[in-house]
C-alpha cells in the first residue's frame, strides 16, 4: 500500500486519505475543542493526561504551574485543532499544517486511550462486546497507524 | 509506549545524561499511548538531539519507566516540561539529586 503521507521535494506534504477516512478525521477536532474548553479539568482523567502535573509529589507546585501555563497551552491545542479542521481536505500541507495534524491527532489517541484503557500491547481484538466498544478500539487503531505515517514523514525534515 | 511495529535498536551502554553543575532536571514517564517513534521525534525536535540520542532516552523511557531528558535552571526546565506537555508527554522535573 503507498504511503499516505509523503514528503515532496518542495518541502510540503502530500497526503493521499480515502473519503472515508477523511471522514472520519473530520469529526475529530470539534470532539476536541469540545472537551478542551467545556471539559472538567479536575475531574476528567483524559483532561488530566493532556495536562500532567510538572512537579511529581508536589501538589502545591504542580499547580502554581499549571496555572501558568494552562492557557498557554490550552490555546496552543486549540490553534492546532484549527488548522487541522481547516484543511481536513487538502490534499498538499505545509509543514506547519501537518504538525498541527500530528498534534490533535495525538491529542485524540491521548484522550482515546485514556478512555479505553488501553496497555502497550491493546490491540483491536481486546474491545470490549458492543459496536461502540468495537468503533473506539478501531479508531484508536487507524489513529496509531496514520500518526505513525505522520512522525515518519515529519521526521524526513528534521 | 506504544508501537505498531516492531523496534530494533542496540542499546548503548553508560551514564552520562545527568550534569552535576545544574540544579534541575526534566522526567519523562512512560505511558502506555504515545507512540515509540513519536517521542523520538518529540525529543529531536524539542532539544535538537541526534536520532541516536533521542532514541536511547526514549527506550530508556520505555524499559526503565523513566527518563532524565533534560538539565538546567529551573526556569529553562519549567519551558521543557510545557514544551513536553503541549506534545502530549509525561513530564516532570524535580532539583537534580
Amino acid at each position: 500500500m503507498p504511503r499516505r503521507i509523503r514528503r515532496t521535494r518542495s518541502g510540503e506534504y502530500s497526503v493521499r486519505l480515502t473519503r472515508e477516512e477523511r471522514e472520519i478525521l473530520r469529526g475529530l477536532p470539534a470532539q476536541l475543542r469540545v472537551l478542551l474548553t467545556l471539559g472538567d479539568a479536575s475531574a476528567d482523567p483524559a483532561l488530566r493526561r493532556l495536562f500532567p502535573p510538572a512537579y511529581e509529589g508536589e501538589p502545591e507546585r504542580a499547580r502554581e504551574f499549571d496555572r501558568l501555563v494552562r492557557d498557554d497551552l490550552v490555546g496552543q491545542r486549540l490553534t492546532a485543532i484549527d488548522t487541522m479542521e481547516r484543511t481536513i481536505g487538502a490534499e498538499r500541507l505545509s509543514e506547519d499544517e501537518l504538525t498541527a495534524w500530528l498534534s490533535s491527532i495525538n491529542d485524540f489517541r491521548l484522550v482515546l486511550g485514556t478512555r479505553l484503557d488501553v496497555t502497550e500491547e491493546t490491540t483491536e481484538a481486546d474491545a470490549p462486546p458492543g459496536e461502540e466498544h468495537e468503533r473506539a478500539f478501531a479508531l484508536y487503531g487507524y489513529l496509531s497507524y496514520l500518526e505513525e505515517e505522520v512522525v515518519e514523514a515529519l521526521s524526513r525534515a528534521l | 509506549m506504544a508501537s505498531t511495529a516492531p523496534v530494533e535498536v542496540d542499546r548503548p551502554t553508560g551514564e552520562g545524561e545527568v550534569r552535576p553543575d545544574v540544579p534541575w532536571v526534566v522526567v519523562v514517564w512512560n505511558d502506555p499511548i504515545n507512540l515509540m517513534s513519536y517521542v523520538v521525534y518529540v525529543f529531536q525536535k524539542l532539544f535538537g538531539y541526534s536520532r541516536e540520542k533521542a532514541t536511547r532516552l526514549m527506550l530508556d523511557v520505555h524499559h526503565k519507566g523513566k527518563a532524565a531528558v533534560a538539565h538546567g535552571t529551573k526556569e529553562k526546565c519549567e519551558l521543557d516540561v510545557a514544551r513536553l506537555h503541549a506534545h502530549g508527554l509525561w513530564a516532570t522535573m524535580r532539583k537534580d539529586r
